[in-house]
């Protein structure tokens, strides 16, 4: 295989259609641009998971009274809830917090802000803080055992809260893989095309190659490189989106909750990770179509 | 060299075969023109020896390939060892002259230190030495013929197929032509031509054979274009 020759044809097929060529290029850019958005979001789902799988606590939050008159879980009505918590199954270890306590991580979490002010030791109430060993099943165990309990206030599964957070990242995710889905049929659609036309344009070049004997792979290589050199180069572009995109946007518009440690940052790490993910689907999808399409349609 | 077996073929789209139990044994070395009418199955000869279609029964050779059998990812040695030459040229227009004597062998995987050697002189053979660098459409019909030739030959094919070369050329630069396909024939490749010119079938007194029908009516050897035409 003489590889100059390979490539001359290559960058003849390229420059000669280069309107097709560069439609293919963007098509397959915003294309694999959002099949690397899809694969960041997960990136960071995972991520957030595992940063809220050691954090996440069920609060059992006790009544006013109850709150405001034991201040260390000795006496018998938070001692009954606190032993029956205990031993609920799935249930790992449970910690008392007093309204004191309360206040103060309060202070910390607001510190600046009005509401901090606003707030006195007497109208945060006591909790009892339970991690659990099971949680699939434990926070339902949880909440059964503390239904009619008395001196429970309500019961609070930090999860729910946490959940809202992960329905809207896997619904990013979702909707990218939904819209790169479409892109990508528009991509394959596209390079078939281009590879068709591109074979009619050399059909002369192609005739006498038959004709002299060229082999098969002579024939359609050039066509199959032209198809994966474009397919690289959106790839190479999207990554270029992604990246561009993490510093004019995603940054500005996650860094309140970034900087208060409820999600991960995305890091140039993870684009670095996602980056030849998306170079290989780039060439392995551009190389089939390619092809697919010159067996299907180009006589070589 | 060239040998077909009671080969017919027949297409789809018509009732009479295009080419009747057809039997043609040619040598290595000669010289052999293959005339009749338009339809009556010189292009399907033709193809079929190209394997660009399978007859429907019989056996073809070339050399010691048997065509029809042949599996497809053998089909381009089938094709090395047969140059090609058209009524219409078939140049690419965007290449030169030495570009595109070339372009032959670079598809075909030879380096370049044998490309370099071998063009100049194949272009010599044809008589366009010092042409090398001219473009297809600064040369006449007769040179752009002659880079046709050249293309056919520089991989030195054993068998030379010419299908109505002359075609689109005057009586001269016909004659040149067929100057020129002599000279080959004479390096020992064999030669084929399909043509339709009475004047240079008669005066080069080669073999003949005639088709008809898709069958052939007459083969003879330095013979001329027809009894009483």
């Amino acid at each position: 295989m003489r590889a100059d020759f390979v490539a001359r044809e290559v960058f003849t097929g390229l420059r000669r259609n280069v309107t097709m060529t560069i439609a293919m290029v963007l098509t397959t850019a915003i294309s694999l641009g959002l099949v690397g958005t899809g694969l960041l979001a997960v990136r960071t789902i995972d991520r957030t998971e595992e940063l809220y799988s050691d954090r996440v606590e069920v609060q059992v939050a006790l009544t006013a009274d109850v709150s405001a008159s034991d201040t260390d879980c000795t006496q018998a009505i938070c001692a009954a809830v606190k032993s029956r918590l205990e031993g609920t199954q799935g249930v790992e270890s449970v910690r008392f917090e007093n309204q004191q306590s309360a206040y103060e991580r309060y202070q910390k979490l607001f510190a600046g802000q009005t509401l901090a002010d606003l707030v006195r030791p007497q109208s945060l109430p006591a909790t009892l803080r339970v991690r659990l060993s099971d949680q699939a099943a434990g926070a339902q165990a949880v909440r059964q055992a503390m239904t009619d309990q008395v001196g429970v206030h309500n019961v609070i599964d930090q999860r729910d809260v946490v959940s809202k957070l992960f329905d809207f990242l896997g619904g990013v995710r979702n909707v990218t893989f939904a819209l790169a889905l479409v892109q990508a049929i528009a991509a394959l659609l596209l390079i078939s095309n281009t590879v068709q036309v591109s074979a009619f344009t050399r059909r002369t070049e192609v005739g006498v190659m038959r004709l002299v004997g060229a082999t098969r792979w002579y024939t359609q290589l050039p066509f199959l490189i032209e198809a994966v050199v474009t397919g690289v180069i959106g790839a190479l572009i999207a990554v270029g989106g992604l990246i561009t995109g993490k510093f004019l946007f995603i940054d500005s518009l996650l860094s309140g909750i970034v900087s208060n440690g409820v999600v991960p940052p995305i890091e140039i790490a993870d684009i670095i990770w996602v980056s030849p993910i998306l170079v290989m689907i780039g060439a392995g999808i551009a190389a089939i179509t390619g092809y697919i399409t010159l067996r299907l349609y180009v006589r070589l | 060299m060239i040998r077909l077996e009671r080969v017919t073929k027949l297409y789809k789209t018509s009732t009479r075969p295009a080419l009747d139990r057809v039997s043609v044994n040619v040598e290595r070395g000669e010289f052999v023109f293959l005339i009749g009418p338009s339809g009556s199955g010189k292009s399907t000869f033709l193809r079929l020896l190209l394997r660009e279609d399978v007859p429907t029964k019989g056996n073809i050779f070339v050399s010691d390939l048997n065509v029809a059998k042949l599996p497809r990812r053998r089909v381009p040695r089938l094709r090395q060892r047969i140059g090609c030459v058209f009524q219409d040229f078939r140049l690419l227009p965007n290449k030169t002259v030495g570009g595109n004597v070339a372009f032959a062998l670079e598809v075909i995987g030879k380096p370049s230190s044998t490309v370099r050697k071998v063009v100049p002189e194949v272009l010599e053979l044809v008589g366009l030495e010092g042409k090398a660098d001219r473009m297809p459409h600064e040369l006449s019909g007769g040179e752009q013929q002659r880079v046709a030739m050249a293309r056919a030959f520089v991989n030195r094919p054993l068998v030379l197929i010419a299908d109505e070369p002359t075609g689109n050329l005057d009586p001269d630069t016909s004659q040149d032509i067929m100057l020129l396909l002599e000279r080959i024939n004479r390096t020992g490749t064999t030669v084929l031509m399909a043509t339709h010119d009475h004047s240079i079938v008669d005066s080069m007194r080669r073999r003949v054979v005639e088709l008809h029908m898709g069958q052939v009516v007459r083969d003879e050897s330095r013979a001329v274009y027809g009894v009483g035409r």
